[in-house]
């Protein structure tokens, strides 16, 4: 019998996976956002879960906005990715010091 | 053993092996070919929890779009990636310790944790009758969740118009029709007549 613990233990390693990946890789921005496409990932089987476990369908249709935003926030993720590449010629995190942050 | 179990082990070690695979692989391609294993994985454990729409939509929009869009980017950029992994064991031991932590906190919760038996007050109950999956979402999307259903969808477009703002160039040496020159363009000036002596040229 597959109770909510199993997925909850599931989607935990998958989220610190994530954040393991993002403190592994600071200089390369695309696995940066493949690590944050991780997390939102394990958000996801949690809402699933629980809406599976629960009997409430919300926690779906908050997946399916969790969805969207993602896709949107990989798009302009992305795209200012290749903006910077166009400037600087690197994609390393190490030259974002334009203003001097 | 089920085969429902079976499945759920199957597909939890598909997602943490190729998890793990993203991050720690030596070539971005690979990372992104492990992410679409991962994205496949949870598909698979989507259907296993009666969520058909939702694991269906999973493998379009991700595998079919974002990380298409992560393999353009990075086939299309030349980036030395070497010199990218230099740090990659100066943050090891960081990585482990922060995830070591965060382990320990979520295995404290976790194991003091029991689902509260008393949750009585739905707000939408996913048995409605005989009902595909498909169909119930549906039903509540396009009625109790018009507003984010709307705002999800102004929320793409932003993105869309932001992503095609950033990422256009103008072309310096293309000719593009100028239509106000056009307009004012004067046919009196735009033609000179001259009268040329034969013999002389101008």
């Amino acid at each position: 019998m597959i109770a909510i613990q199993h997925f909850l233990t599931l989607s935990s390693m998958l989220f610190l996976i994530g954040v393991f990946g993002i403190f592994l890789n600071r200089k390369n921005i695309i696995i940066l956002l493949m690590s944050i496409e991780l997390i939102l990932l394990a958000v996801n089987i949690n809402f699933v879960s629980f809406s599976y476990f629960l009997d409430d369908l919300v926690g779906q249709v908050f997946t399916l906005f969790i969805l969207t935003v993602a896709a949107a926030e990989a798009a302009i993720g992305l795209a200012i990715l290749v903006c910077f590449f166009r400037n600087k010629g690197s994609i390393s995190v190490e030259d974002v010091n334009v203003m001097k942050g | 053993m089920q085969a429902s179990e079976m499945a759920f082990y199957f597909f939890s070690v598909v997602i943490v092996i190729s998890a793990m695979l993203v991050v720690i692989s030596r070539n971005p391609v690979h990372s992104v070919l492990w992410l679409i294993a991962t994205f496949f994985g949870s598909s698979g454990l989507f259907i296993l929890l009666g969520a058909e729409f939702l694991a269906l939509i999973l493998m379009i929009v991700y595998v079919g779009a974002v990380a298409v869009l992560f393999m353009f980017v990075v086939m299309m950029l030349n980036i030395n990636f070497d010199q990218l992994r230099s740090g990659f064991t100066r943050y090891l031991p960081v990585g482990l310790l922060i995830g070591l932590i965060l382990f320990v906190e979520l295995s404290l919760v976790f194991s003091h944790w029991i689902p509260a038996n008393s949750y009585d007050s739905k707000i939408q109950d996913s048995t409605i009758g005989d009902v595909e999956n498909t169909k119930q979402l549906g039903l509540v999307l396009y009625t109790d969740f018009i507003l984010y259903f709307q705002l999800a969808g102004i929320i793409l477009l932003i993105a869309m118009i932001g992503a095609i703002v950033l990422t256009h160039q103008r072309k310096r040496n293309v000719k593009r029709q100028d239509i106000l020159t056009q307009i004012y363009r004067d046919p009196e000036k735009a033609i000179e007549l001259k009268d040329i002596k034969p013999g002389q040229g101008l």
